[in-house]
């Protein structure tokens, strides 16, 4: 069988698997796989350009995808009324200060020479430029927080339209990425994964407690669509003809195409970073970037700069997790800091990637829709699995309510399995690079 | 001024709980060194090892509670805690024969092993929250309290109380002990000179005719028993639950990291300098200041320089300032 039939092949068995969930369950259901599907892949294109094309271990997806998160917060929603004049611009203030000290520090540090002196007055600025911060900043959060707190308490954003925040998500990744990569490339690879690690707790951290900035773990609920809404939809009696004409009724009809509409956004997306990263892998910038894989010191003799274009590959993967994060909180329209997981964020994106064939982009985009099938289907599965085996025994036995209750928790293992099953017998995945 | 009453209070909200924190930072640390000095990777799953082995503990303790049998004033845990390390020494040494061993042979890149532990964290994590369920567990019993505040306040007279908990004592003393025969172990016998000397130079250790796999196999029994005391001292102290352990990841890595990876003194040194870190930022100065400060020149705020939601970044930041400005630590650890 030739590689094209093949990979063809591999596709069109999980179009046949959505489309029997369509028919199976509900057509919404299935549209709503298709939609997480491609955000998933797209999560998986930016993994891959980062593990597949330059060999970096990224540890900390989930926090890229939560500041893409914030930036839909920060773009999408209305500013909050009278939060920019009781606090708004004091937490403005007090950022440039706190940015101000770290520049001040850096320039002592560079301009000093070495030694006890040096030492005593970065100190001094960073300690100094700390209270200072924070006697700006302590006030104006309190203000914030006391406008209209159940409903706002927040900034809010500057209601723009909401597809902005996909570049801007982005850019706020490729920012945190930036400061992870300057400190942490260049040394052994296991730094990377730890700093990732880190600064991926710290983001959900902030978005969980700077209720000035995302709500917290009140959420911000509501973020304005790019599409428009079924209600609108069914109000319309134009929209409503058509949905019967094609034999839907107004509800149904109504949520299927709003589904629809974010299919074809997210299909666009999706298709023009494939395009990108088709491109980049078969231009002399790829060739390169795969030599440094396989032989960073072969190509480090060739005159390649590795650390630069590690940090580039890894500013670059990273904004696309940016991106990828603020079109999944478009399409949930609301912000959740609690629900970020290590295991939903990180840890099942890099099943995707490994699993469709790293370095490999379509392999990627295969891994994120084949995962993300998975990931639906496995909790019901493991609970169909539970109920089997616990079959004879009876109700009200501790170990069938414990095994029933307890498979919520199949996915973990279920996915570790995977990953390591396909590491060992498969490790260049469904679609191997070429 | 009251310098007596603010010591004591000082005492009693940061050393204390400090000193206590380090040692199962330290703990943890140090396993975490150990797989890095003979395998050559940092072991994602080794948070969720302590989970793991905690939980045996708390299975284990809870059957002996059922059947009557207590260990005096001290927690039952104590006595279920070898149990546990069999338990887990089990469980490492299955899981290397059965996921890292091949890799071994085929000699693959660290950041393959990597990979391969965070796919074994996943496991580990899946495998307790099936059996445990992922609420709160209590399994601490015997006496609260080696000194409770209110004794201390009679004993003393003084206004401030310093509370030292029982299984922060356990802990510190449980800690020095495993230190010390860990260490006479690696500096004293056979098999621990051979642990470094494949440390050190594996070639010329294999050379010398040590046999890798028995090195190998004897890290991971003493990863186990390290693991698993710190998982259940860590659970003791604060309390039993399977998802914070993958959180104490990052500390227990910034310690390692912050010692020097692959250096055992590193890893105990690094482990109090980011739990005293922690917890001086996080902690509230204003009550040992109001002590300290002349009368009238009392601090008004809470004087918490972090809340302590980010107790995370505190070991972050030190652990980014180590990789920028020493990245092999501050005691030698092994860099490339």
């Amino acid at each position: 069988m030739n590689e094209t039939l093949r990979n063809t092949a591999l596709f069109a068995i999980i179009a046949a698997l959505i489309v029997y969930t369509g028919f199976a369950q509900s057509w919404n259901a299935a549209l709503l796989i298709i939609s997480m599907g491609l955000i998933s892949s797209i999560m998986a294109l930016g993994v891959n350009l980062q593990w597949g094309f330059a060999g970096l271990f990224n540890v900390g997806i989930m926090g890229f995808v939560a500041l893409g998160g914030l930036a839909a917060v920060l773009i999408g929603m209305p500013a909050t009324e009278g939060a920019w004049s009781a606090g708004g611009w004091g937490i403005l203030g007090a950022l440039l200060l706190g940015a101000g000290t770290v520049i001040a520090a850096v320039q002592v540090m560079k301009r000093m020479a070495k030694g006890w002196r040096r030492t005593v007055v970065v100190l001094v600025v960073l300690i100094g430029g700390f209270f200072l911060f924070r006697a700006v900043f302590d006030p104006s959060v309190a203000a914030v927080e006391a406008v209209n707190p159940a409903h706002t308490g927040y900034l809010g954003g500057l209601g723009l339209p909401v597809i902005i925040a996909w570049p801007v998500g982005g850019l706020f990744a490729a920012g945190a990425a930036w400061v992870i990569g300057k400190t942490a490339l260049g040394l052994r690879s296991d730094y990377l994964a730890i700093a990732t690690l880190g600064i991926a707790e710290i983001i959900i951290a902030v978005l969980k407690n700077e209720d000035w900035l995302s709500r917290g773990v009140k959420n911000v609920i509501g973020i304005p669509r790019p599409v428009p809404y079924e209600i609108d939809l069914q109000n319309n009696p134009g929209f409503v003809e058509r949905a019967a004409g094609f034999g839907f009724d107004p509800v149904e009809g109504s949520t299927l195409w709003v589904k629809f509409l974010y299919i074809v956004l997210f299909a666009a997306v999706l298709l023009l970073l494939l395009w990108m990263s088709q491109r980049a892998l078969n231009s002399p910038w790829g060739r390169m970037l795969r030599a440094i894989r396989d032989n960073e010191v072969a190509a480090e003799a060739m005159g390649k700069d590795v650390t630069a274009r590690h940090l580039q590959v890894f500013i670059l993967g990273s904004a696309i997790c940016g991106i990828a994060g603020a079109m999944m909180t478009t399409l949930d329209s609301q912000l959740t800091p609690g629900s970020y997981q290590p295991l939903r964020f990180t840890f099942l994106i890099w099943v995707m990637v490994i699993v469709g064939g790293s370095g490999n982009n379509f392999g990627a985009v295969l891994g994120g829709f084949l995962m993300w099938y998975l990931w639906v289907m496995v909790e019901p599965m493991g609970l169909w699995l539970m109920n089997m085996i616990t079959y004879g025994m009876n109700d009200g036995y501790w170990l069938k309510d414990h095994l029933i209750e307890s498979a919520a928790h199949m996915r973990l293992m279920t996915m570790g399995a995977v990953l390591l099953l396909v590491l060992r017998f498969s490790p260049r995945g469904l679609i191997p690079e070429k | 001024m009251d310098f007596l009453n603010a010591f004591v209070a000082l005492a009693n909200y940061v050393l204390v709980p400090g000193i206590a924190y380090g040692s199962q930072l330290a703990l943890g640390a140090l396993g975490v060194t150990l797989v890095y000095g003979i395998l050559r990777f940092s072991n994602f799953a080794h948070g969720d090892t302590m989970a793991l082995g905690a939980m045996s503990a708390v299975l284990i303790t809870w059957g002996f509670q059922a059947i009557g049998l207590h260990l005096w004033v001290l927690p039952t845990a104590l006595l279920a805690l070898p149990f546990a390390i069999l338990l887990t020494i089990g469980l490492l040494l299955g899981t290397d024969r059965v996921v890292y061993r091949f890799y071994r042979e085929k000699k693959a890149k660290p950041v393959i092993f990597v990979i391969v532990s965070l796919g074994v964290t996943f496991i580990y994590n899946g495998i307790t929250r099936f059996i445990i369920g992922s609420d709160d567990k209590n399994f601490l019993d015997g006496e609260r309290f080696i000194i409770s505040a209110r004794t201390f306040k009679k004993m003393t007279g003084l206004e401030e109380g310093l509370a030292i908990k029982t299984t922060q004592g356990l802990t510190v003393i449980t800690a020095i002990i495993v230190v010390a025969v860990l260490f006479w172990f690696l500096n004293k016998t056979r098999s621990g000179k051979s642990m470094r000397a494949y440390s050190d130079n594996e070639d010329l250790a294999l050379l010398s005719g040590i046999n890798p796999e028995r090195v190998v196999m004897i890290t991971w029994i003493i990863v186990a028993c390290l693991a698993t005391t710190a998982g259940v001292l860590y659970g003791l102290d604060k309390s039993f639950k399977p998802f914070t352990y993958f959180q104490l990841l990052l500390p227990i890595f910034a310690s390692a990291i912050v010692g020097g990876l692959g250096n055992p003194v590193g890893a105990i040194a690094g482990g109090f300098v980011i739990a005293f870190s922690e917890v001086t930022i996080t902690y509230a100065w204003k009550k040992v200041l109001g002590y300290m400060m002349p009368a009238g020149m009392e601090p008004d705020g809470l004087v918490q320089l972090l809340s302590t939601d980010y107790k995370f970044a505190v070991s972050f930041v030190i652990l980014l300032i180590v990789l920028l400005f020493k990245p092999t630590g501050l005691f030698k650890g092994q860099s490339v």
